[in-house]
């Protein structure tokens, strides 16, 4: 088994497999706008970075660059007309900055092989499945996205089916406690 | 050591291939089964949306793999780009012992009489290759009946005016309406359309020795958990297989069909699991690949006489593929419709089949299968915000109350809607892959719309309070209703095989797949297939008894 290390800013062995530190900070806030926190949590408590992380390194290793390139130079132009961080924004200006990238109407001064628009619909395809799919795949943490649908899980076998359909209550701040 | 001398090689595991493999073994031929996939549990799978035959962003679960199968498709700019199973424009079935069948959603539809002779009803069609069957639709009668009480159908035509004809009732008694179901049900009737119950490959009550279905929400895609769901892997080829005629050998991709200097088949190249060239040498040879897959292994066939592939002379291998052209509507409704009673389509109505003149063909409309979550974050109207809070608004506020309501419609068939093999690009073992181009006859998507305004009516009756309709586009890569490859026909120029499968040109080389179809039916073509299985494999083991393919 291959264990990946990033040792080019610090010495401690990464819990990640592909992207590094700063890369999940953006990419958290990132997949939050995506789907965001409501009376549910979002993509960032879902674990939808991990899901994209170790997909990275199995099935999506032909997106890795993409990744790369793209979170760099996202980051770089959010810099250059904001004067801050992308996760430092506030979650409005946020919005319109992925609207922006969304539309195709980003500057593309930092970016290669990637178009930005391209990168949006990657990163939003793939929170869908990182917040949606199953949790084998590092996402959808405690089938949460299964709870905010009220669809019962896991799937046991034989029909478990209530008689009562009424909304089953959430407490996302059990969920949050349990952290 | 060389493999031992057969009579029968039946390339693919699939629905044809299972049944005429079963068929030549029962009737006493020796039968090596090849397989390029394996067995698959539902255990190993379990329902997980990410890695189904539904939806399969990360890998097709049932097979082919992404590491040594890929083909070739249209780039948009004239020239051609590299595709993996688990993208929409590779057009993949499946690569497993069952193939589609394990993990299809097991409609057991007839064709209707009307689809076996299309244009002596309609006329020629310009643009399009279409023709009539050289089969009646009585002919195939008796073996639909035999797929469907050797496989296990449940059903109940009673309240459907447009069945077709049948000598016996189904083996089983139908299922029971979901809430979807309950809800659009009353819809038709009060629209003066005539609702029943879907038949289905899956047991409504134990049948054979496998048990009754449980209704898990996630069927279609995946494999059934308790095997009631009746696919070639869990019936016919345990029969075959225990008759001692026949050897299953999966892991093995076939590469090429081997025709002597007399124009005869004398076996087949392979590559076994482990990856090494062999040969199997036999009497005849059954080809039931899948309608691409099968055109790709005539193709690949190359000899003496037949320079351009086996069969091919008259250059109509891989022509006129074809799919279902699926269109249909959705509906948002007020109160939930959800109730996780699988699988989910249950309902249908065959109205809208060659009753309309101006309409030519038409297909069934059902109501869909189960949306799981993730597939679910794609359907909306045109418009929609695609994430942010009102996508997760939409989630939540829907999941539970919509309603898609989907017909097939059946495409014309089109010459230049092709299988190619690509001339310079091989796949994992150095076989030419595929290429598959051309785009929809344009009767396509006229019947896409006519069929999509009835579906949006019926949503409207049934109380949807929003509704919008996903029509079918020129472009499309067919997939798992493929078809049409190998034509059957009773005139050599203009067909590949006769009206036994057996093609003109190489009299020992069978197909029993669904590219004999010459128009692929306004319907789920599984049970067809399976038909065509059993007339195909009935007719070699009839011949094979009085002349030994010699």
């Amino acid at each position: 088994m291959l264990i990946s290390f990033n040792t080019a800013c610090r010495n401690k062995i990464s819990q990640w497999r592909y992207l590094n530190e700063e890369e999940i900070t953006l990419l958290d806030a990132i997949v939050e706008q995506i789907i965001p926190t409501d009376d549910f949590p979002g993509g960032k408590w879902a674990n939808v970075s991990n899901f994209i992380d170790k997909q990275l390194d199995t099935y999506y290793s032909k997106h890795k660059s993409a990744y790369r390139e793209g979170l760099a130079a996202f980051q770089k132009t959010v810099i250059q007309v904001k004067g801050k961080k992308f996760e430092e924004l506030p979650f409005a200006e946020q919005t319109a900055m992925l609207e922006k990238m969304e539309a195709g109407e980003f500057p593309g001064d930092y970016w290669k092989d990637h178009p930005p628009a391209n990168f949006f619909n990657l990163v939003r395809e793939h929170s869908m499945q990182g917040f949606y799919g199953s949790p084998v795949h590092g996402g959808n943490r405690g089938y949460i996205s299964y709870q905010m649908l009220r669809l019962d899980y896991p799937n046991v076998i034989g029909q478990n089916r209530y008689n009562d359909l009424s909304w089953r209550k959430y407490n996302p701040k059990s969920l949050e406690n349990g952290k | 050591m060389a493999n031992k001398h057969v009579n029968a090689v039946v390339v693919g595991a699939g629905a044809g291939g299972g049944v005429a493999a079963k068929e030549l073994a029962v009737g006493g031929l020796t039968v090596v089964l090849f397989e390029r996939g394996r067995w698959h549990t539902y255990d190993e799978h379990g329902d997980d949306e990410l890695t189904s035959q539904r939806t399969f962003p990360l890998k097709c679960g049932y097979g082919p793999d992404n590491e040594r199968n890929w083909r070739m498709a249209p780039d948009g700019k004239n020239g051609w780009i590299k595709v993996f199973p688990n993208q929409w424009s590779y057009g993949n079935n499946a690569a497993c012992v069952g193939s589609g069948t394990v993990s299809y959603g097991a409609m057991a539809w007839r064709f209707q009489p009307e689809d076996f002779h299309l244009k002596t009803k309609y006329g020629a069609v310009p643009g399009s290759t279409l023709d009539d069957w050289p089969l009646s639709y009585d002919e195939l009668e008796p073996y639909y009946e035999k797929a469907e009480y050797e496989l296990g159908v449940a059903g109940d035509p009673t309240n459907d005016p447009f069945v077709p004809p049948r000598k016996k009732p189904y083996p089983m008694p139908a299922f029971s309406f979901n809430r979807e179901g309950v809800i659009l049900e009353k819809a038709a009737k009060s629209l003066g359309l005539h609702p029943f119950p879907i038949p289905m490959l899956r047991n409504s009550v134990p049948y054979n020795g496998r048990p009754a279905c449980i209704r898990m929400r996630t069927c279609v895609g995946y494999a059934c958990p308790v095997s009631a769901k009746a696919g070639t892997q869990n019936t016919v080829i345990p029969v075959a297989l225990k008759t001692g005629n026949c050897e299953l050998r999966i892991n093995c991709m076939v590469s090429e069909i081997l025709v002597d200097e007399s124009g005869k088949a004398k076996g087949i190249r392979y590559f076994d699991e482990d990856n090494k060239l062999q040969e199997q040498t036999s009497d005849l040879v059954v080809v039931a690949a899948s309608a691409s897959e099968t055109a790709r292994l005539l193709l690949n066939s190359r000899s003496k006489l037949f320079p351009n592939g086996a069969g091919n002379n008259n250059g109509w291998v891989g022509k006129n593929i074809q799919d279902h052209a699926y269109t249909g509507a959705y509906g948002l409704f007020e109160d939930e419709v959800y109730d996780d009673v699988g699988p989910g389509a249950c309902i249908a109505v065959n109205d809208f089949n060659h009753r309309f003149p101006d309409v030519i063909g038409g297909g069934v409309l059902c109501n869909e299968f189960i949306r799981m979550p993730y597939q679910f974050t794609s359907i909306r109207p045109a418009g929609s915000r695609r994430w942010g809070k009102d996508h997760k608004d939409f989630q939540k506020q829907n999941f539970k109350r919509h309603i898609g309501i989907h017909g097939p419609v059946q495409e014309m068939p089109v010459f230049e809607k092709m299988v190619e093999v690509d001339p310079v690009v091989r796949d994992f073992w150095g076989i030419p892959v595929a290429r598959i181009s051309g785009l929809r006859h344009d009767n396509d998507i006229k019947v896409g719309h006519f069929l999509a305004d009835k579906a949006e009516e019926w949503l409207k009756e049934a109380g949807a309070i929003y509704t919008w309709q996903g029509v079918p586009g020129k472009e499309s890569t067919p997939s798992q209703h493929q078809s049409g490859t190998c034509r059957m026909g009773n005139d050599p120029k203009s067909s590949v095989t006769n009206r036994y499968g057996q093609l003109h040109e190489i009299d020992n080389i069978f197909i029993a797949d669904g590219s004999l179809h010459v128009t692929n039916g306004g319907y789920n073509p599984a049970l067809t297939i399976l038909a065509l299985g059993y007339w195909v494999g009935g007719h070699i083991t009839a011949m094979w008894k009085g002349t030994k393919m010699k």
